[in-house]
């Protein structure tokens, strides 16, 4: 166990590499609940909303969930969420555990600056619990303890539904592993008899529970960002690479800086690497080409699925490219590695 | 958990089997199992000289880096490549197929104070 935004964590339960595996070939169950849940509500909620985040919460219906960065004005990130759609009036933004504080905090200044009458922002992390149920096998796990058929939630979506006929909770198709799976929002009181239902239900599938070494191996062979990594305050989206989440059909906190990076480019670019020579990229380890530093690694591991060092890492404009290949200096050796697309891992 | 009588430790983890001017030189089971997976190893080359207390490789997890701290000084003789290729065998078996270097020990190297077993198991005990 070790202490994290105030949370007492699990790193691992029997160790990183059958955890991570058991998720991508069978399921694994996540305690999650140190994630932070804001809900903003009140007539002016979407304007609010669509004002803070740079993704375009109009293009989701009542019961999706979309993800996106909350950007300031220089285009660097709060933190990036994944917002629930309840209805036009409700939204859920379900935030990373050490931003929470800083989240709210900028919500309020936003609201307090700005005009959004009869607007209410809430910090409801305290009334939830998280589990995350992920891996191909999960829709068969949460099919016995669902008041629906899973097949009826889509990617994206979520359903406020009844586990075991009694416990209300949110469940959501969505994930941080690649992987099919669900998130389960519940009051923390129900959730010790949930996770021992699923681990229960998931035993002839072979269920494992996963800490948070596996969760941070399963995310990185994905390329999904990690706040605080891939990015941070001085951070944007567009040289993050995800501009795709970046709506500038609308008006954003931002928008001016991320437009201008979006048409003219980044003097850096996050990238993915992969090992060539043998060794493990790790976070601070310098990027260079040639002999001359050319970006920071800010992520990296080894990837139990491909069986290689894999990292994320800044560089500069000219050595972006899929395919150049740069040094990474591990302890003072130049070890070569190869720009590559993200996702490291395909099925 | 394991530690054989027949052994030698230090307070870095590592252990030493000392035979004539010889010792053989792993990383303890406590050691891996604070690891985790261990899925990299960096050995130094054959006749190379390590220093007692000073750094001779590394071993890495999927989380972390750790130094491996020479527990005598000396010249390395032979170098187990085997582990370099499977490093899984570090968490395997510490003591047997994972040994990492064995090194002639120099004339004045000092081994007075490697810890018993029943020391080193002491030690862990009160460094939880």
């Amino acid at each position: 166990m070790v202490p994290f935004a105030g949370w007492e964590m699990p790193v691992q339960y029997t160790g990183v590499i059958d955890e991570h595996l058991a998720v991508r070939s069978a399921c694994g169950l996540f305690d999650v609940s140190h994630m932070g849940e804001i809900e903003v509500s009140g007539d002016s909620a979407i304007d609010f909303v669509q004002f803070v985040m740079t993704n375009d919460i109009e293009r989701i219906k009542d019961g999706q969930c979309q993800y996106s960065p909350l950007c300031r004005e220089d285009g660097g990130v709060v933190d990036d969420t994944i917002v629930y759609r309840f209805n036009i009036d409700r939204y859920l933004f379900v935030v990373n555990a050490s931003n929470t504080a800083k989240v709210l905090d900028w919500f309020r200044q936003v609201q307090k600056k700005e005009a959004f009458p009869d607007l209410f922002i809430e910090d409801l992390s305290g009334i939830y619990s998280q589990i995350a149920l992920q891996g191909p096998k999960s829709a068969e796990v949460i099919k016995s303890l669902l008041d629906l058929d899973p097949k009826e939630i889509k990617t994206f979506y979520f359903h406020m539904g009844l586990l075991n006929g009694e416990i209300e909770a949110l469940v959501s198709r969505t994930g941080y592993t690649g992987e099919d799976g669900f998130e389960i929002y519940l009051d923390p009181a129900d959730a010790p008899a949930v996770w021992q239902a699923l681990m229960e239900a998931g035993k002839p599938f072979g269920i494992a529970p996963i800490g948070l070494g596996a969760r941070d191996t399963l995310r990185l062979e994905m390329g999904y960002p990690l706040y605080g990594h891939e990015l941070s305050d001085e951070i944007t989206p567009i040289e993050a690479g995800l501009g795709k989440y970046v709506k500038f059909t609308k008006d954003f906190i931002g928008r001016e800086v991320l437009e201008r990076q979006s048409a003219s480019g980044t003097e850096k670019s996050l990238v993915g690497l992969k090992m060539i020579d043998a060794g493990i990229p790790r976070e601070g380890y310098e990027i260079q080409a040639s002999g001359n530093s050319v970006g920071t690694v800010v992520s990296g591991t080894s990837s139990p699925s491909l069986k290689a060092g894999i990292g994320t890492g800044f560089v500069t404009a000219p050595h972006k490219a899929v395919g150049t290949e740069l040094d990474v200096l591990i302890r003072g050796r130049a070890a070569k590695a190869q720009v590559v697309p993200l996702p490291f891992y395909r099925k | 958990m394991e530690f054989p009588k027949d052994l030698k430790y230090t307070k870095e983890h590592e252990w030493v089997k000392v035979e004539g001017n010889i010792a053989t030189v792993g990383i303890t089971d406590y050691a891996q199992d604070s690891l985790g997976d261990v899925v990299y190893v960096e050995l130094p080359q054959e006749g190379a000289s390590v220093t007692k207390h000073e750094p001779f490789g590394v071993v890495e997890s999927v989380k972390a880096v750790s130094d491996l701290y020479s527990p005598l000084s000396g010249s390395v003789t032979e170098v187990n490549d085997a582990i370099v290729d499977s490093p899984e065998a570090i968490n395997e078996d510490p003591y047997g197929d994972a040994w990492m270097i064995k090194v002639e020990i120099s004339s004045d190297s000092d081994l007075g104070d490697l810890l018993t077993a029943d020391e080193y198991q002491k030690f862990i005990e009160e460094e939880k």
